[in-house]
């Protein structure tokens, strides 16, 4: 990529003198990419004890073709995530376009919306006989829709949840580019398209291929909104398999699979990352962006931003009340939900916390210590998340009730499993933004006397906080919605808004459901609200000019 | 710099703020009882099952049922009896699932499951039932080694769609929509648990041939796959299909919420045959529970007419005992195609996913 090299050829020159890292480092990374596995491998125990019928299912024509729809379904989805994500995360960090706070956020929520209530009430609107249609029937006479079911139906309710992830990375990203490099394509009379396409994006790339990473492989796990929008992937084999003749072998092997395509995005993602340096190259500290004047493309750019905000979060939510509504007028009330709302709350915040806790040393090492070991461990923890929901969650009361008993069905080893599922997302953003803080800067601080903690807590730490904020807020949301293994292994009696959403849903107590679904968006949005609203201005650094040594030091 | 000292105090003071909430909120968890008897009203009418307080213990219960729909009811129990029941939901089969994997050291005492599939897979993990929970509901519907027991009854039926259709269009037997003037006008949700118990249905009524040859005529009429019962109801509500294979309540449900002037009503085939068996819901009592006394009280209690009666007006199922009346808007068990087969006798589900698989309806 001409673009990259170019970029290469601005920034390198930078000797990396790499450190022996502390040996606590790599035991806390080895642990965490051990935890990663840990589905992995009772996915290979289970399938030791296949039989013939098993790999007479897996080895048969019908599973390369469904390998296929999977595959197209992934290309689909991640081409049409990054299409609305990276300008978004733009438009609405570094722009003067309208209401972009507001935006931001609303443009961020679709995440915490449920998969499958995505699909629902997206068949309630465009769906045959919908809302949609019954509206358009009275002024227009059409009768009849584009079919949202098939592959472009489920390309557009997996984007509604998935382009976020590429939002949020690309976001913590963009704040911290430096903008002199803009700056100076700029002076040598580059137009604003072709800088941002040619210094910009380049430099967004490790973040947009974190997020990337993230749809492609939660694409290959999503089941209940494919299965809505009546398209088959290789996901709905193995919930065939768990959803009713429970031989355990025969599901593990189809779900190892899956495993396997998970490996194969990995090492393709890993091939095109190269070796770039992203961060700055001499002294000095990045300034604010100057805000680009969008000019008479300020409201199509607006139209462009809320685009998605309406179609994955204000029909979504249109549709809901419009449930609740129904549901009420008939005389069913709402569930109780001050409860499920307490726990979703305190088990997502903690996940948040638990998860980039452990997210931290594989990031480290992975940038700042980079070999074969640093980037396997890396690469493991995102299995997981390619994994259907239900086979890590049984993989860990195999754990858990055999090694772990007395955490076996608390909230700490429901803890491990958010850790386990949604490490990728707080690695992937500690990493894309550790990528850009140049190691000079923490050499300087090891220079001036600072221990490598102080280092850490006064250098690195502040200058990755977007990348931790938007890792934050990401897993905070994922474990909002978050529902198989919330289902198995959470301690029993405790309900969260997701399992209330989906346990009315699952009996047509749509009335029921809606309250809860309304509320796992609007709880989800108040932190979301916090993370991404701040000032990016105050966010980047203030002040030009080379480092100071009480600026490193400032204790 | 002083930015930077803004910095780490906005996030140390975040983290400070989320540790207390974190901290505050497991010590109240752990400072707090896990039901609270006393805030809920008095039941309206007694059970029949007798308080017994020698056998105080908590219940854990594993339930594929819905917390929405079996909630009310378990609170009925513990008000009756004192017993405090702490309720596992999740999907029947993921809870089979789980249930298999925890082996010996599940905490469950009683699997009360969705459909009597699931409860063939871990009939090895139940113990048997005292004769007279056993007895109380019809040989039918309950296991021939006494492992398990049902609960409630729903019957398969045919949901059409009024706007287009009247019962006199639709065949006397499920068998008539292999007839190509249902081309594309089918939905039905093969992964289905309870579809799939319909066919093993047919498989014992009819034999492997003709469930075959049906399975592959439908598949030929290029039926709308969906995944579960509610989204066929709802695709037949909506006019998307003209006929589902479903479950009698799920119509119900929606006729609750929406109006009954809802474009969806039930048929039941008049010829009595695997398209409208009865199923059940059912429960168990695992083999390691350390309450096996209490786990029964739970179950005569659910047999109990109270509970049915619940059953029958909450979440429009069959009642199984004798004496307690039906839904008015149901037609009577005897007429449907239930004595004839065994639930236990649908078990093998195994066969009916290779059949299936066979005919290309699932993958």
């Amino acid at each position: 990529m001409a673009n990259l090299a170019e970029l290469g050829r601005i920034q390198t020159g930078v000797a990396v003198k790499k450190q022996r890292p502390h040996i606590a480092l790599w035991v806390a990374g080895g642990i965490v990419g051990t935890a990663a596995v840990l589905p992995v491998i009772y996915l290979v125990i289970r399938t030791a004890g296949a039989g013939q019928e098993a790999w007479d299912l897996v080895f048969r024509a019908r599973t390369a073709a469904v390998l296929g729809r999977t595959a197209l379904l992934i290309a689909t989805v991640t081409f049409f995530s990054t299409l609305v994500a990276v300008p978004v995360a733009w438009l609405t960090l570094r722009t003067d376009l309208p209401f972009k706070r507001t935006l931001a956020v609303g443009a961020a929520l679709p995440l915490v919306v449920p998969s499958y209530v995505m699909a629902m009430t997206l068949i309630e609107a465009f769906g045959p006989r919908g809302i949609l249609q019954q509206l358009l029937e009275g002024p227009i006479g059409l009768h009849r829709l584009h079919d949202i079911y098939g592959l472009g139906g489920a390309t557009l309710a997996v984007v509604l949840v998935t382009y976020p992830y590429v939002l949020l990375t690309a976001r913590g990203a963009l704040r911290r580019v430096d903008p002199a490099l803009e700056e100076a394509a700029r002076s040598m009379g580059y137009g604003p398209v072709a800088t941002f396409r040619r210094v910009t994006l380049p430099a967004l790339r490790p973040a947009i291929t974190a997020g990337v990473l993230l749809a492609a492989l939660y694409t290959l796990s999503e089941f209940g909104a494919v299965a809505l929008l009546r398209y088959e992937t290789f996901t709905a084999a193995v919930y065939a398999q768990y959803s009713s003749a429970l031989d355990r072998s025969v599901a593990a092997s189809l779900a190892l699979v899956l495993a396997v395509v998970a490996v194969v995005i990995l090492i393709a993602e890993d091939f095109s990352r190269g070796h770039a340096a992203y961060h700055r190259s001499s002294a000095g500290a990045a300034r604010p962006a100057k805000n680009v004047k969008l000019g008479a493309w300020r409201w199509p750019a607006f139209m462009f931003v809320l685009l998605p905000i309406i179609v994955g979060l204000l029909i979504p939510l249109t549709v809901l009340g419009y449930w609740l509504a129904q549901g009420l007028a008939h005389g069913r009330g709402a569930g109780p939900v001050w409860e499920p709302v307490r726990h979703s709350v305190f088990i997502s915040l903690l996940a948040a916390l638990a998860t980039l806790v452990a997210a931290a040393p594989v990031a480290v090492l992975a940038v700042r210590h980079r070999n074969i070991l640093s980037r396997t461990i890396e690469r493991l923890t995102y299995i997981g998340f390619g994994l259907p929901g239900i086979a890590v969650a049984l993989s860990l009361v195999f754990f858990g009730i055999n090694i772990a008993t007395p955490l076996y069905q608390t909230v700490w080893l429901l803890l491990f499993a958010y850790v386990v599922l949604f490490l990728p997302a707080a690695v992937g953003a500690l990493r894309s933004s550790l990528v850009q803080v140049s190691p000079r800067i923490e050499e300087a601080a090891q220079a001036l006397g600072r221990t490598p903690v102080k280092i850490m807590t006064s250098v690195t730490l502040p200058l990755v906080a977007p990348g931790i904020l938007s890792g934050a807020a990401m897993v905070f949301l994922m474990t909002m919605k978050e529902l198989p293994a919330t289902l198995v292994l959470s301690p029993i009696g405790s309900e969260t808004l997701a399992t209330s959403v989906w346990s009315s849903a699952s009996e047509a107590l749509f009335a029921r459901a809606a309250l809860p679904a309304i509320l796992l968006v609007t709880v989800a949005g108040v932190p979301t609200a916090f993370f991404v609203l701040r000032d990016p201005a105050r966010r980047s650094m203030p002040e030009a000019g080379p480092i100071r040594p009480e600026r490193t030091g400032a204790g | 710099m002083r930015q930077f000292l803004i910095h780490r105090k906005t996030i140390g003071i975040a983290l400070a703020a989320l540790f207390l909430t974190v901290i505050g909120s497991a010590c109240g968890d752990e400072g707090k009882p896990k039901a609270q008897p006393t805030d809920v009203a008095a039941p309206t009418s007694a059970p029949s099952a007798t308080p017994v307080s020698a056998q105080k213990r908590t219940l854990v219960v594993y339930s594929g049922r819905s917390e929405s729909l079996i909630a009310p009811v378990i609170k009925q129990f513990s008000e009756a009896t004192g017993i405090e029941v702490q309720v596992k939901y999740g999907a029947t089969s993921a809870l089979a699932a789980t249930l298999l994997e925890e082996g010996a050291k599940s905490p469950a005492d009683i699997y009360f499951a969705q459909d009597p599939g699931d409860l063939g897979v871990v009939k090895g993990m139940l113990t048997a039932l005292p004769i007279d929970v056993l007895n109380a509901v019809p040989a039918w519907a309950r296991s021939p080694e006494g492992r398990w027991v049902g609960i409630s009854g729903r019957a398969r039926v045919v949901v059409y769609n009024t706007d287009r259709l009247t019962e006199a269009d639709l065949p006397d037997s499920v068998a008539g929509f292999t007839e190509p003037r249902w081309k594309d006008k089918i939905g039905w949700a093969p992964t289905n648990a309870s579809f799939q118990a319909m066919i093993s249905a047919m498989r014992i009524a009819w034999g492997e041939q003709k469930t075959l040859a049906w399975v592959k005529g439908i598949q030929a009429n290029q039926p709308k796959v969906l995944p579960n019962n509610t989204s066929i109801v709802q695709a037949v509500a909506r006019g998307e299909i003209e006929v589902g294979f479903a479950n009698h309540y799920y119509l119900h449900q929606l006729m609750a919420q929406q109006g009954e002037d809802i474009k969806a009503r039930n048929y039941f085939t008049r010829d009595a045959d695997p398209g409208s068996i009865v199923l059940v819901a059912g429960a168990g009592v695992l083999a390691t529970s350390q309450s096996k006394e209490s786990a029964e009280m739970f179950l005569r209690f659910m047999l109990s007419a109270p509970a049915q009666q619940y059953f029958v007006s909450q979440t429009h199922e069959y009642p199984l005992v004798v004496g307690v009346a039906k839904d008015r808007l149901l037609p009577e068990l005897d007429k449907l195609q239930k004595p004839d087969i065994d639930l236990a006798r649908l078990d093998d589900v195994k066969g009916t996913q290779a059949l299936l698989r066979q005919a290309g309806a699932i993958p």
